[in-house]
């Protein structure tokens, strides 16, 4: 570029102004493309109404959608009591039946408190309504005493029993490192990163902050619920009756054992030494007989019948594509021009192969799950259909570019019409057809899990019924993660194959 | 197979040399045919297995089911070829009966007070539409990223590397798992379908992509980086003209396979033409069906021929290997 002086570059450029400068037309003609390109854009925005649905989308839930990927929460709730509190894990707690996990520590005290019985009324908060009263042992909390006089049942004869027994009465949980929650008896001390919010419970009614919200701390209105955040390690509302909080762990929870197995909650090394050398858990079965089972029945991860799902997957793109190939080999002679002179048969194939494949994959699935029930026969079949269509397309195309030496040298030699098709035509093809099945085979065990979940059996109708709950994210990940090996080893399979038919090109 | 026996044939003796040809030539032809048949009864018994399997797992059983086959093919003629016209266009039903089957001229989209566009007539809009903005967004994305992946455009192998492993993850992961992410975040309509798949089409086009632009002519691009274009301009006047048609191409390609694709996604929730389907055939209303069926042939077969013309205006015949991509 330093070779020409200005007035050089100046005068070449406006010799050749052609060159330098773009025509109208396709200046006009890209600024028309970017601006229908933008056009249909603002369209499709519009017609999809995008901005109302993003707006509309409930992305707090996808946050935690996502982190159920790869983690899972355990989830007690604390119950305040006037005096004491009730620690309470749901039934199908990651942590087993009535755990006592390590991160939430309980402090227990002898607490007397007097249970008042009520027949049931019809003001009164029936069954919950155990009011109490006491003494003070406990240390801390002030607790406003009395205030929850509203809900006390207008009943007229109260049945008054005092209990004396062990209580807990402060719980502290730690949120792993991320912050801790105090939790006594009217009393709520939150921490994080160096903060403190302390919030009073007035029971059953109101709970109340002192001093300003912190940051990581929502409250819609005075006296509500109040939701602490402590990022990825989980969460907590404080209400009024109980403190829910929802702790996060990184893993999937209960893999191999799930809590109703023997094995469950030991380490590697003492499960191994459990199934060597351990006493027989059932005197009937070998140690290793009943881990293997309760492994296969896992009622949190369900691996039986996620393999057996994905072995349905696997076969329905197997099977339907072997299918379609087998016989679609046939017809393409019969659709390929070269090689069958009726017109008529040739435009019959034809079409039919074109009905089959644009009759889409979806429709002949639904139609075969209507007919076979839900299942794999109903994928290979849609499968089948499908492909018959497609291969014979490709292969009828193929047929009708071979090179037509080989065949007239067969023919010359006076074979008969079956061998010149054996040895003219059909090693010239057979490659090309080959890798084009492989090729299919590869994308169907993809399509093969989409058109699962509208009936057609197979990995997709797992995934879809796990997604549909909303709970099961964990799952859906253990799932993908499967579908994602299978179809690295597959496309790997394949396209090794591939090259060995196509690379060496030796025909034959 | 064995070399030794025929040492001796119609009375010649053969050379040394001879015999070893033969020989070599035996164990090769034997070794094919082994080849041959062990591969076609490993497929044979992989299929029967398979066949059994499918059978066997499957809610209704192949045999016991088959009968009734040919029942629901009956169920599915409905009960005047009119009909099929009637639930097309939306006209009123002279079988009406109040009930959802008959119900035809209710699925009516007004645009003004008199002009209508028939139900599925606009289903099949709505998902033509998902099809054609997920492509226009795969494209753009695989656009931007193919030349980063490529290997004669990009010289650091780990960007390259990362890259590549990106799409292949996109492409890869199920549409059905994206869609149904979405649906549980934004609830049912269509841009859990777009967003499916869009990400989908990101990750396939970006590798077709990628292998055209390795293919390229780089005389254009040496010529730019003598005359000091940078990496932008190198890959914006060097390589893109080009690959352009390609490029195009199979974006036409990517867009059949899209309009399929998006059917699929709204029958699992996703909206248009998928869904109205899948209802219709659960419910057997055999008009709406047959009519459904039918415009969705129609399109696709429309949208083929149309994508199969552009592309050959655009790439001549070489685009055609495969029916469509991975």
């Amino acid at each position: 570029m330093s070779a020409f002086s200005r007035t050089e570059r100046d005068a070449l450029m406006e010799r050749h102004p052609e060159v330098f400068s773009k025509s109208r037309g396709s200046l006009i003609s890209k600024a028309a493309i970017a601006a229908s390109t933008a056009a249909y854009f603002a369209f499709a925005w519009w017609f999809f109404s995008i901005g109302s649905v993003f707006s509309e989308g409930r992305w707090d839930i996808a946050g935690a959608y996502l982190a159920d990927w790869v983690s899972y929460e355990s989830r007690p709730d604390i119950e305040f009591g006037e005096k004491h509190l009730e620690v309470n894990f749901p039934r199908f707690d990651p942590a087993g039946k009535d755990p006592d996990p390590e991160w939430l520590l309980k402090e227990r005290a002898v607490v007397e408190r007097t249970v008042t019985i009520v027949e049931q009324t019809v003001s009164g908060g029936g069954s919950r309504s155990s009011s109490n009263s006491l003494l003070g042992t406990i240390g801390g909390a002030a607790a406003p005493s009395g205030s929850s006089g509203g809900f006390a049942p207008s009943n007229t004869d109260p049945e008054v029993e005092t209990l004396r027994q062990e209580e807990v009465v402060r719980v502290v949980a730690d949120m792993s490192g991320a912050g801790t929650i105090e939790i006594m008896p009217g009393l709520v001390i939150v921490t994080r990163g160096g903060e403190t919010m302390i919030a009073d419970i007035t029971l059953d009614e109101a709970v109340t902050v002192r001093g300003a919200l912190p940051e990581w701390a929502l409250q819609k209105a005075p006296g509500a619920k109040v939701i602490v955040k402590f990022g990825f390690s989980g969460r907590a509302e404080i209400e009024g009756d109980e403190v829910k909080v929802r702790h996060r762990f990184l893993g999937w929870e209960n893999f191999l054992f799930d809590t109703n197995s023997a094995f469950w909650g030991k380490s590697a090394n003492e499960v191994i030494s459990l199934i060597v050398s351990g006493e027989r858990i059932d005197p009937g079965r070998s140690n290793l007989a009943i881990a293997w089972d309760d492994i296969l029945n896992n009622s949190e991860w369900q691996h039986y019948d996620v393999w057996l799902k994905l072995l349905q997957t696997i076969v329905m793109a197997f099977a339907g594509t072997l299918l379609a190939t087998i016989v679609a080999f046939p017809l393409a002679f019969m659709a390929a021009r070269n090689i069958m002179p009726n017109r008529f048969l040739n435009q019959v194939s034809k079409r039919t192969f074109d009905f089959l494949r644009s009759v889409d994959m979806l429709i002949w699935a639904l139609f075969f799950t209507r007919a076979f029930g839900p299942g794999p026969l109903a994928g290979i079949s849609a499968i089948f259909f499908t492909d018959t269509g497609t291969f014979g397309k490709l292969y009828s195309e193929a047929l009708e570019n071979i090179d037509d030496k080989q065949r007239e040298g067969v023919r010359s030699v006076g074979a008969s019409p079956s061998s010149v098709q054996r040895f003219g035509v059909v090693p010239q093809v057979l490659p090309v057809f080959l890798a084009q099945s492989l090729y299919f085979w590869e994308s169907n065990t993809r399509s093969a899990t989409i058109i699962g979940a509208v009936g057609a059996g197979g990995i997709g109708l797992k995934l879809w019924e796990a997604m549909r709950t909303n709970q099961d994210w964990e799952n859906v990940a253990y799932m993908v993660v499967l579908i994602l090996a299978v179809v690295f080893v597959f496309d790997n399979i394949s396209s090794k194959l591939r090259q060995q038919l196509i690379a060496p090109k030796q025909p034959n | 197979m064995n070399a030794d026996a025929s040492a001796v044939h119609g009375g010649n003796r053969l050379s040394e040399a001879c015999l070893a040809v033969e020989r070599h030539w035996r164990e090769l032809a034997g070794r094919r045919r082994l080849y041959t048949w062990g591969g076609v009864l490993v497929l044979v018994l992989a299929m029967s297995g398979s066949l059994w399997f499918a059978n066997e797992t499957n809610a209704g059983k192949f045999f016991e089911r088959l009968p009734y086959f040919f029942g629901f093919i009956d169920q599915l003629t409905p009960r005047d070829p009119l009909e099929v016209w009637r639930a097309f266009w939306n006209l009123p039903s002279p079988h009406d009966d109040g009930s959802l089957k008959f119900n035809y001229p209710e699925g009516r989209v007004y645009l003004t007070e008199t002009l209508y566009v028939p139900e599925y007539v606009y289903k099949m809009i709505e998902t033509l539409n998902i099809a054609l903005v997920s492509t226009l967004i795969g494209f753009g994305a695989g656009f931007v990223l193919c030349f980063v992946a490529a290997k004669n455009l990009t010289a650091n192998r780990w960007l390259r590397f990362v890259v590549r492993r990106f799409m292949e993850v996109l492409r890869a992961f199920p549409e059905i798992v994206i869609a149904g992410f979405f649906l549980a975040v934004f609830s049912l309509g269509a841009v859990p379908a777009i967003i499916a798949v869009s990400i989908h089409t990101i990750g396939a086009l970006g590798k077709m992509f990628f292998e055209v632009v390795e293919n390229a002519d780089m005389k254009p691009d040496e010529g730019l980086r003598a005359a000091g274009g940078n990496w932008i301009e190198r890959v914006w006047f060097g390589t893109v003209p080009q690959v352009l048609p390609n490029f195009l191409s199979y974006g036409l390609l990517r867009f059949e396979i899209n309009v399929r694709a998006s059917t699929i996604i709204g029958a699992v929730g996703g909206g248009g033409i998928g869904e109205t389907l899948r209802l219709s055939i659960s419910r057997t209303h055999e008009a709406k069906t047959l009519a459904i069926v039918l415009l969705l042939f129609l399109t696709i077969v429309a949208v083929d021929q149309l994508s199969a013309y552009l592309r050959r205006r655009l790439v001549g015949n070489q685009a055609f290997e495969f029916g469509r991509g991975p």
